[in-house]
């Protein structure tokens, strides 16, 4: 299977066109948060740089998910670099699949240096704490259930770049870019859909909302970065489910975008 | 068994955003290419050279029709790894050097690390790329690129080859690169289908040739068969010839072109006895540079062609 290939060469790519560099913002915007809630608070919590690190990784992985995304398919349909890949032995889904694969793997490089990085300064601020402080804390610095936070996150990024990646396999990066985001956003507010009769009783009305409801990417029940930072346990069986919700999603968005792809004229 | 087969190959594309009208790029088209054959595929700009090239890529879906290479047909991948492809205007990444973009290519193949690396550096030596292969393709001109495109075709030492302009881009010397490398590859027992624009290319390399033109076949088959090889006139330079000499040499000329002071180019007519014309300008005081027998080259062959097709069909219609 060409799958490695593709993927790897996605992945270079990123590395070439400086999709890391992130990295480097992100840790100046942690260390420089951490130095100012030393001074203010009093190091009364490392809640505030849990989130605020929590919430750069969801950020900066979605910008690379979708800007990378976009691009990735149509980028080579453009500049009909396509033909020269597809003449060899390459199907088309695998040319989405391996595009797919190697834009997971940078953002998994990129979401598990960002957690690193979090667990260093919130390291070095445990330290720089007398024990007293620390017992004040909803949940240790070091609190293992933000690599929880830190999956989930990242099931989310690969969520979004599935979506982007269906869009990039038959539209134009601009439109790509709106409905990806579009879908980034409703797919917060997801849960507001399911139970939409509450609301309207229109019947069609309901209908279409419950339709939304399982095409629209159900983020939210993704997002337990405030449970984490608050100590709130986040059960075992709730991950596995959200986890297998966010598997099936991409494997069906992968599906769709391959047969939307392997049809394609590419001219 | 053929190297390539198409029958009835038809593609239209849809024009027009909101009301799709069809427009036929390629009609009907039937061809054979046999095992071992250089085959030229020649036609006007627009003709469907490309549309018929990529058609048997399946880069795009044909309206009607079927293709086969080796006998298997354009959609089997497997069939992918014996051919090799150049498009016309080859694209590739911008962040890669030519080295890396032949070894993933390569890996794209199933080739192991040792025959990447010996391959790509072989086939860039092949197509004259020295130093620059390590320069990212972004820094290419268009002719490197065509030299990549090219070497990129033949990685996986394929048994039928598609080249789409191979000379298109290319210097005098990468021309005569291409030419050589057309015959080396034919000699080695490989089917080469070509389409180009440069008709002495396709003269001097083709054992068949077909010539489309607005999406048809005008006529295909041996170049001995279609070209008339009888003489049709000669051509004789001569030098040190004054203005006078030249009206004294006498009725019987069909055409005469100076090429420079006392120098010209005299058509004469195919029943003529050239010897006796030499005989009279060296009487006249001139000198005979060279005498050459005039035949029907392809190119007279593809303007009669194109130009009765164009005839045929009214202007505007495609079909
Ligand atoms: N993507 C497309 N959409 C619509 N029409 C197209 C498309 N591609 C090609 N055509 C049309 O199909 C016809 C054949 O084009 P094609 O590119 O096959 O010609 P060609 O013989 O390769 O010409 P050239 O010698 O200029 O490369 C042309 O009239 C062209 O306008
Ligand atoms: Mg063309």
């Amino acid at each position: 299977m060409p799958l490695l290939p593709i993927a790897l060469s996605v992945f270079r790519e990123s590395v070439r066109d400086k999709v890391f560099y992130n990295l480097l913002l992100f840790a100046v915007i942690l260390v420089a948060a951490s130095l100012l809630v030393g001074q203010t608070t009093a190091g009364q919590d490392v809640k505030i740089i849990k989130d605020l690190g929590l919430a750069a990784t969801s950020l900066f992985g979605i910008f690379i998910a979708v800007f990378v995304g976009i691009n990735l398919v149509w980028k080579e349909v453009e500049r009909r670099s396509v033909y020269n890949v597809l003449s060899k032995p390459v199907r088309r889904p695998a040319l989405v699949v391996g595009k797919y694969l190697g834009l997971s793997l940078t953002l998994l490089v990129n979401v598990s240096v960002m957690a690193l990085a979090l667990y260093a300064v919130l390291a070095y601020m445990n330290q720089g704490f007398p024990e007293s402080v620390r017992q004040a804390w909803d949940a240790p610095a070091l609190d293992p259930a933000l690599l929880i936070a830190f999956v989930l996150i990242l099931a989310q990024l690969l969520m979004m770049t599935a979506v982007a990646l269906f869009f990039s396999t038959f539209s134009s990066p601009m439109l790509s870019a709106v409905f990806t985001f579009g879908l980034y956003v409703a797919g917060h507010f997801n849960a507001d859909l399911k139970n939409f009769e509450t609301i309207v009783s229109l019947r069609p009305v309901v209908w279409v909302a419950r339709a939304l409801y399982y095409v629209l990417p159900n983020l939210a029940s993704l997002d337990v970065k405030s449970q984490v930072v608050h100590g709130q346990p986040v059960a075992a069986g709730y991950v596995s489910l959200s986890l297998l919700y966010a598997a099936v999603y991409i494997v069906m968005l992968l599906g769709a975008a391959s047969l939307i792809f392997a049809r394609r004229d590419l001219k | 068994m053929h190297a390539i087969e198409t029958e009835n190959l038809t593609k239209d594309y849809a024009l027009g955003f909101w009301r799709k009208r069809p427009y036929r790029a390629l009609d009907r088209l039937t061809l054979q290419v046999s095992p071992g054959e250089v085959f030229g595929f020649l036609g006007p700009n627009g003709a469907g050279k490309t549309t018929t090239l990529k058609l048997l890529m399946q880069l795009v879906f044909p309206t009607a029709g079927r293709a086969e290479i080796l006998d298997r047909p354009v959609g089997d991948v497997e069939v992918r790894r014996r051919i090799g492809y150049l498009p016309e205007n080859p694209y590739f990444y911008d962040h890669l050097t030519a080295e890396e973009l032949l070894r993933y290519y390569g890996r794209l193949f199933g080739l192991d690390r040792a025959t990447r690396r010996q391959r790509a550096g072989e086939l860039l030596d092949e197509v004259g790329l020295g130093a620059e292969r390590r320069l990212a393709l972004r820094r290419y001109s268009k002719g490197m690129l065509q030299r990549v495109g090219l070497a990129q075709a033949l990685l996986n030492r394929p048994q039928v080859v598609f080249l789409d302009e191979p000379m298109s881009g290319l210097d005098p010397i990468g021309r005569r690169m291409v030419r050589d490398l057309i015959l080396r590859l034919r000699d080695r027992g490989t089917t080469v289908f070509f389409s180009s624009h440069i008709l002495s290319d396709a003269e001097a390399l083709c054992s068949r040739v077909a010539i489309l033109a607005g999406g048809r076949l005008v006529s295909s088959g041996r170049l001995t068969d279609m070209l008339a090889f009888e003489v049709k006139g000669w051509d004789l330079v001569v030098d040190g010839l004054s203005a006078d000499a030249l009206t004294g040499l006498g009725p019987g000329l069909i055409r005469t072109t100076t090429i420079a002071e006392g120098r010209y180019a005299l058509e004469l007519p195919a029943d003529a006895r050239p010897d006796e014309w030499m005989a009279r300008c060296t009487a006249l005081g001139g000198r005979v540079v060279s005498l050459n027998p005039l035949r029907e080259t392809l190119e007279d062959f593809f303007v009669r062609q194109v130009g009765a097709h164009h005839r045929r069909t009214e202007p505007g219609s495609n079909n």
